[in-house]
């Protein structure tokens, strides 16, 4: 009996993680190609919106994850748009499109505040689901979930064993270098930004019509999800592997907090809420830590033997973006 | 010189379209007529009280755009300007709630509450810069983790230990007597000494920023990190200065909200000020004296949008809606006029 109520806890946080997942991979994908689109947080507000409204009005949920995906690709391309063409900053229009977005999910999402609407079905895999233990953690979800899986696996096989792979990092990290070797690199970069995008755009409809069906404009507790995403990003060091790792730690760890939450009366619901941002703070601060001089310049004053098993621990958590993250490409 | 200026007066004239233009389609999504909204929105600030309004919040916009001048010169992106707000409404509050049953003058007590805010602003902003000095943690995360982490705290002081006799609610702490609000002008809720504060806040920038040693080394900063540092600038003690200085001025904004605005403390004290603090410091192309008036505008379209809900049952965000539009496309017309005009 126990051990049942643990598997379906555990599936309900890979069930619930999807969203996040579609942010960090979307994001990976961009900032691996060397944009940072900053819009995220705004953006999977307006396309949870968008998603539902969409799916609300059409009865089709399809439309709806459609929608998601093409705000998603929309906004990113604005990004695309003024920083590759246009050589503005990438974290001024971002952050600029993170708040508009925001508000307009709220402004156009007003009259569809608290209506029931049309929700993603659970669909156990057939077979799949019967295996003990693995069944009921990973294939007793809905389509979207398994797509998430699916979307991880894909992503990395893209990034880390395809030829077009090796150019997508090659764009991010030498831009030059990957120009000479015959890549169009802004044409590339449009293309990933805007895919990315799209992809991040799936994680609106993935919690609107999906984990918390609806929209409940301020309170659909959303806002913030874009802002952690971006954090994941970088504590999965770009690369989608670590960054659903992270994704399920975080959800993991947001489950606890509700389990938690019963035996804590006195810690007011909105205190536990924002558990995750002192979390995502003390996260990015493990991880560049060894980065900084003066941990470095602490490290080699230190005798042999400690000193080797710090550089270890340091090394492992540290993550280091892509060399031409957030640079404009130019031909020389 | 002068055909530059024209130039680029053109391209954000026709930004200024593009941004009214997608806001107007906007309204007609959701069935609204444009002209009306517009009308309504403008057309309510006609009286003295509501131009009176308008100035309640625009004392402590402009003073987190005055902060947020001194981190942009730094190159520093100060999201956690907003939490800095919060924070130092808490340290006014705390001062305020400590002294309010002394035997010392109340006046005396309002001013130190007022400088007890900005020093609680500066230790926050401290913090996010150290996290960034000491620890790598880029400011835009650290700051809006502190963000969210302050307006918790708010929250669980005003439902915890300073709840009001009774139960806590989300209308915040107990008033404080009136003899610890600033003084109102008659028959207004807006208060001079809060058009003091600001202006002496964004006049202390411009010089700051234009006529010192000090600016100029800052600006180096900002500029070129490392030829600042080979210049022998000691950089990072410059950045953790400007996040001092910034957070110092949102601290008193916050502290305003406090003694001249709510006289309490509530969880949205803050009130989005920081994060439209960013806005009008990145339209002005952070420029302190063109703040002055941006600052005002933008006040404006946010009290001219409470009157949304009420009369259309629209909802008050479309104020943030033509804001975010503004800004995102005088960027954009920026970039389009560079791009567009032929170098000399």
């Amino acid at each position: 009996m126990e051990t049942a109520l643990i598997l379906t806890g555990l599936g309900s946080v890979f069930f619930a993680s999807a969203p996040i997942v579609f942010a960090v991979i979307g994001e990976t994908i961009a900032e691996r190609a060397g944009v940072i689109n900053l819009s995220i947080n705004g953006m999977i507000l307006l396309s949870a919106m968008g998603g539902f409204v969409v799916s609300f009005q059409t009865g089709s949920l399809f439309a709806g994850f459609l929608t998601g995906a093409l705000i998603g690709a929309l906004v990113a391309f604005i990004v695309a748009f003024s920083s590759i063409t246009l050589k503005q900053s990438q974290v001024a229009v971002g952050f600029v499109l993170a708040l508009t977005c925001r508000d307009l999910a709220y402004f156009l999402g007003n009259d569809y505040m608290g209506k029931g609407g049309p929700r993603l079905p659970a669909w156990d895999l057939p077979v799949l689901s019967d295996i003990p233990i693995v069944g009921p953690i990973f294939f007793h979800q809905d389509l979207i979930t398994y797509i998430s899986f699916l979307m991880i696996f894909l992503s990395w096989l893209w990034i880390f064993r395809t030829r077009p792979g090796l150019m997508l990092q090659g764009i991010g990290e030498r831009p030059a270098s990957a120009y000479v070797r015959g890549a169009n690199v802004n044409l590339m970069r449009y293309a990933y930004t805007v895919l990315g995008g799209a992809i991040a755009g799936l994680a609106g409809p993935a919690y609107s019509l999906s984990v918390k069906a609806g929209w409940n404009g301020t309170i659909s507790g959303l806002d913030g999800f874009g802002w952690i995403a971006l954090a994941i990003t970088i504590f999965g060091g770009w690369n989608p592997l670590r960054g659903a790792f992270g994704a399920y730690l975080f959800g993991l760890l947001q489950w606890l907090g509700l389990v938690l939450q019963p035996s804590l009366p006195n810690v007011p619901s909105q205190v536990l809420q924002v558990a995750p941002f002192p979390l995502m703070i003390l996260t990015l601060f493990l991880v560049n830590i060894g980065s900084t001089e003066w941990v470095e310049r602490t490290l080699a004053a230190m005798p042999e033997s400690s000193r080797r098993f710090l550089t270890r621990a340091l090394r492992a958590l540290r993550a280091s973006p892509p060399a031409s993250l957030g640079v404009p490409f130019e031909r020389e | 010189m002068k055909h530059t200026t024209l130039n680029r007066i053109g391209f954000q004239l026709f930004a200024l379209l593009l941004a009214f233009g997608i806001a107007s389609l906007v309204l007609l999504a959701v069935g609204a007529s444009p002209v009306q909204i517009y009308k309504d929105m403008f057309g309510s600030l006609g009286t003295k009280g509501k131009i009176a309004d308008v100035l309640v919040s625009w004392a402590p916009l402009l003073l987190a755009t005055a902060g947020l001048l001194i981190t942009f010169a730094a190159g520093l992106w100060n999201i956690g300007v907003e939490g800095q707000i919060t924070f130092g409404a808490i340290g006014t509050t705390l001062v305020l709630r400590l002294l309010q049953n002394s035997a010392m003058n109340a006046g005396f007590i309002i001013a130190l509450s007022i400088f007890a805010g900005m020093l609680a602003g500066a230790l926050w902003a401290a913090l996010a810069g150290a996290l960034k000095t000491f620890g790598g943690v880029n400011e835009i995360f650290g700051g809006l983790g502190l963000n969210f982490v302050a307006t918790a705290l708010t929250i669980y002081l005003v439902f915890g230990p300073w709840k009001r006799p009774g139960t806590g609610s989300m209308s915040g702490t107990q008033p404080f007597p009136e003899q610890f609000n600033l003084p109102l002008f008659e028959g207004l809720r807006l208060s001079p000494w809060a058009l003091v504060v600001a202006v002496v806040g964004i006049v202390f920038v411009y010089f700051l920023l234009q006529g010192t040693y000090f600016g100029l080394r800052l600006k180096a900063v900002g500029k070129n990190f490392r030829a600042a540092y080979l210049l022998g600038i000691p950089t990072w003690q410059y950045m953790m200065f400007s996040f001092l200085l910034c957070g110092a001025l949102s601290g008193a904004a916050g502290a305003l909200q406090v003694t001249a605005v709510y006289h309490r403390l509530i969880p949205s004290i803050s009130s989005g000020y920081g994060y439209l603090g960013l806005m009008v410091a990145m339209l002005v192309n952070y420029q302190a004296i063109a703040a002055i008036p941006v600052a005002f505008f933008f006040a404006a379209l946010n009290i001219g949008s409470i009157q949304l809900p009420i009369v259309h049952k629209l909802d008050s965000s479309f104020s943030g809606v033509l804001q975010g539009l503004l800004v995102l496309f005088i960027l954009l017309a920026e970039g389009a006029r560079q791009r567009l005009t032929p170098k000399a």
